[in-house]
């Protein structure tokens, strides 16, 4: 188990479907707190509402479980009254980029120095597989039977509007995962990291992939990683901004 | 000198979503009767540990 004294063990298995992405992102964030020699006791943990939200619970750290879409401000607060704490927010798409993306804009506009790591699954998955904020152009979901035909956030347009630190990363890529969020850990001001996961529960089975596995595969294909710090990462790229 | 490596699956944690199965290059993790089971020579690699999301491989490296 990666850097186990970040962990509350005794509370697993986790609360997730079989071959959740968030797991692999709990791992790989813990990894980061160990790679970097992190202080637990002043490290603190924030989340919103939704499946991602959840991950706070299996750290061995201080954390907040807020409101939907609340996790930014909550972050804020702590983070002004005690300037010294590391404050890490881990979320979903939807908490984030749906009911909170205007507090999401606001934090990077302010600079505030917090860690932002959005699992980024493209579905409500808690809630049976609605489509959400980042669902993609003609993606069938459970409210988008014939295709979906809103176009999705562009998470990178609003960070790096503000000049804030933005990396992508999905959970098939793990090193590049390992390696954005320390990046991410270490830079002063707001940053993003946008981790492409995967819900073979209630997004996988209705595109037609028949377990986890076959999602990664998709991510191996589909997403390019990109060496050095680029200005801006194409729609297909992963890697980390300058 | 070749390396010997012992797997262990708890039961209590994995939830067979088959991550494992699919990475293992060696194809030694199979589903027999509905349970995660562990038959063959590990190289340990340790995508298995890496890829599990649930915390539930463990690879040890054994003595002969």
């Amino acid at each position: 188990m990666p850097a186990r004294k970040y962990l509350r063990p005794e509370r697993l298995p986790t609360y997730w479907c079989p071959g959740c992405g968030d797991g692999l992102v709990v791992k790989e964030l813990a990894g980061a707190f160990g790679d970097l020699g992190m202080d637990a006791s002043n490290t603190v943990l924030v989340s919103g509402i939704g499946c991602a939200a959840r991950a706070p619970g299996y750290f061995l750290l201080e954390s907040v479980h807020g409101l939907h879409g609340r996790a930014v401000p909550i972050a804020e607060g702590i983070k002004t009254a005690r300037p010294e704490l590391n404050v890490v927010i881990f979320s979903g798409d939807g908490d984030l980029l749906g009911i909170g993306c205007n507090h999401l804009v606001h934090a990077s506009r302010r600079d505030t120095d917090l860690t932002v790591v959005l699992i980024d699954n493209q579905i409500y998955g808690m809630t049976g597989g609605q489509k959400s904020p980042t669902t993609a152009l003609g993606v069938k979901t459970l409210t988008s039977p014939d295709g979906n035909t809103d176009r999705p956030v562009d998470c990178q347009a609003l960070v790096k509007a503000h000049g804030s630190f933005y990396a992508r990363a999905t959970t098939f890529h793990l090193p590049l995962l390992g390696k954005a969020l320390r990046a991410a850990l270490t830079h002063r001001g707001f940053a993003v990291v946008d981790v492409r996961s995967q819900c073979p529960v209630n997004f996988g089975k209705r595109l037609g992939f028949k377990n986890a596995y076959e999602m990664l595969m998709h991510f191996k294909k589909a997403y390019r990683p990109v060496a050095g710090e680029v200005d801006r990462l194409g729609p297909g790229e992963i890697g980390i901004t300058r | 000198m070749k390396k010997h490596f012992k797997v262990s699956i708890d039961r209590k944690l994995c939830k067979g979503c088959s991550l494992c199965a699919g990475f293992c290059p060696k194809g030694n993790l199979k589903f027999v009767d509905g349970e995660l089971a562990f038959d063959g020579e590990c190289t340990g690699c340790m995508l298995c540990v890496r890829y599990c999301p649930d915390m539930g491989i463990t690879v040890e490296e054994v003595k002969p």
